[in-house]
């Protein structure tokens, strides 16, 4: 008696536990929408997504998140253009061009490049990024190019790692095939190999994606954060994570309801990603 | 062991095959310039910080009270310490109870497993920020907490959840049926079992987990600016503001006068990190050493 009582009680124990991430899931889905989508109302939902200008200091103030998006938007584009190619001819190095004993010290390099802090890679970024875009091209150096560069490098661990075990669940009888026919070893890697892992080097080029438009503190530093429209790779440029950092502190009424609207918008952009990753690493199962 | 002669191209063959296929030529060199950039970037990062910042590591940075004139980072750490604590205490027994359920408990196929997949994976893609807006909003305000230590591990806590339940669970899984049945072969019950075989065996991989939420707890600012706040003070109770070693970095690198501070601490985060790094690699490989 008393053992079933014990069986089924931490039974019920292990079952709430598991029901605690649903309902974080459903707390931060309802207190964010509930704080922020009745701004969106109050604004007006195309004048908020669209507005160009956000002043909310202004009488009447004005709240547009467009410069934010786009802001978001450039640095990712930055970042993914910088990071990925970078990133995955990294993992086919890693999984196809090296010895153990290499690979032993690459490996750790990347989790080691996945670990340092982002308010250290701020750092980082604005003692020397900045210094080194104002020297070599002029403006004053917290820009979009010196934002895209930093998350460039913050998103290498992502796409590295993800790319990384994608090649490897590549079965080596494909590689060994090509070389059969007589491809050179980077022939069969780069056109047989790659190929084949396509939909897992896609997944992880999502979740850099992800990372890179979440990402906040090594943006403030070095992005400059001005709310205007972006105007060229040399000027500042504020993000919607910088824009919700930086005014949240003061922020009242509907600037701060506005505020979290802001956190719904970046929130339903990263539930899209997940979305589009599920669908990528689902269909490698299928395949595999 | 050696090496079979087939495989083996000399040298001079191989520039020459280079030579012919100007395509494999020009990927080999990709490839090796990606691994250098990725390399020299992050030995580069690290050097710097560590060079520049280490000469300025000095005592009076680790004075035990705050004051504009030290800048102390003493109190920092403490609450770094404090807020890792708490936040694993409330996080690592839901983590593991959750995986155990997960993979022990839970008939395969079951739907509401799936939700828990979903749910899990959605708050490891959530932002930094998004956490912190969250808390503010539940932890800080609507359950009236206030700006203080404890609604910042809370949304820790939920931050890090995800990561404890996925190395948990790899760890559950890759302890062999053998295991399991032969614990309910001698009459154990299945909680007996969980505890005393199956949990004892997995022990390296949630502690690798746990060892990552802690550097992610360390790294974390966006979402503490709001939830536990920037006062540089050692709490007395849960109910204080605090900040953490990340958030003092970033209230010292916002003003600029305290550049050499922002360096020694940056110094500090990234030995911290270094350290951590470490220990789950360590214990990651006594994980698969034990396995074979």
């Amino acid at each position: 008696m008393k053992k079933k009582l014990i069986d089924k009680l931490s039974t019920a124990i292990f079952f709430l536990c598991a029901l605690v991430s649903i309902l974080s899931v459903l707390l931060i889905c309802i207190f964010l929408f509930a704080g922020g989508v009745p701004a969106m109302g109050k604004i007006g939902f195309f004048d908020f997504l669209f507005g160009q200008v956000w002043k909310p200091s202004d009488l009447p103030a004005l709240y547009g998140i467009l410069p934010m998006i786009v802001g978001s938007l450039y640095v990712t584009a930055g970042a993914i253009l910088i990071g990925v190619p970078i990133g995955i001819l990294t993992a086919i190095f890693m999984s196809h061009f090296c010895q153990k004993g290499i690979h032993k010290f690459l490996k750790p390099l990347v989790e080691l490049l996945a670990g340092i802090p982002s308010i250290v890679y701020g750092f980082f970024g604005l003692m020397v990024l900045v210094p080194l875009i104002r020297d070599q091209f002029g403006g004053n150096g917290n820009s979009i190019l010196t934002a895209s560069i930093l998350l460039g490098i913050m998103i290498l661990p992502t796409v590295i790692s993800i790319s990384e075990a994608a090649l490897r669940a590549v079965p080596d009888m494909y590689y060994e095939g090509a070389l059969a026919l007589g491809a050179t070893h980077e022939r069969s890697v780069f056109s047989v190999v790659l190929p084949a892992a396509k939909s897992g080097v896609f997944a992880s080029i999502v979740l850099g994606i992800g990372r890179a438009i979440g990402e906040t503190m090594a943006v403030i530093m070095v992005a400059g954060n001005q709310a205007r429209m972006p105007v060229d790779l040399l000027k500042g440029v504020r993000t919607l994570t910088a824009n919700i950092v930086i005014e949240m502190g003061y922020a009242q009424g509907l600037h701060r309801e506005a505020l979290i609207a802001t956190g719904v918008v970046l929130f339903v952009f990263i539930l899209l990603l997940n979305i589009s990753f599920h669908l990528l690493s689902n269909r490698k199962q299928v395949k595999g | 062991m050696k090496r079979t002669s087939i495989n083996q191209i000399s040298l001079n063959s191989r520039i020459k095959t280079y030579l012919r296929n100007p395509f494999s030529l020009l990927m080999l060199l990709a490839v090796t310039l990606a691994v250098l950039i990725t390399v020299v970037v992050l030995v580069y990062i690290v050097g710097y910080i560590l060079v520049k910042g280490v000469p300025y590591l000095t005592p009076s940075l680790f004075e035990f009270v705050y004051t504009s004139t030290n800048v102390s980072l003493f109190p920092s750490i403490i609450t770094t310490l404090f807020m890792v604590a708490i936040s694993l205490v409330i996080a690592a027994p839901i983590g593991i109870f959750c995986a155990i359920y997960l993979v022990e408990y839970a008939k395969r196929g079951n739907r509401f497993v799936k939700y828990v997949r979903i749910t899990t994976e959605t708050l490891s893609g959530i932002p930094s920020i998004v956490y912190g807006l969250f808390g503010l909003l539940f932890f800080v305000m609507a359950l009236n907490m206030g700006t203080s230590i404890i609604a910042g591990c809370l949304t820790l806590s939920i931050m890090i959840l995800p990561l404890i339940i996925r190395t948990t669970e790899e760890a559950l899984k890759s302890v062999p049926d053998t295991f399991r049945e032969g614990s309910y072969g001698l009459g154990a019950t299945r909680l007996r079992t969980v505890f005393m075989v199956i949990l004892p065996s997995a022990v390296p991989g949630i502690l690798a987990g746990i060892i990552l939420s802690i550097g992610r707890i360390v790294g974390e600012t966006a979402a503490l600016i709001y939830t536990a706040g920037t006062i540089a003070q050692i709490p007395t109770s849960l109910g204080d503001s605090a900040r953490t070693l990340s958030i003092h970095m970033y209230s010292l690198s916002r003003e600029s006068l305290h550049t050499s501070e922002a360096y020694a601490t940056a110094v500090v985060l990234l030995i911290v990190v270094l350290i951590i790094n470490f220990f789950a690699n360590v214990i990651a490989n006594k994980f698969k050493r034990g396995k074979l």
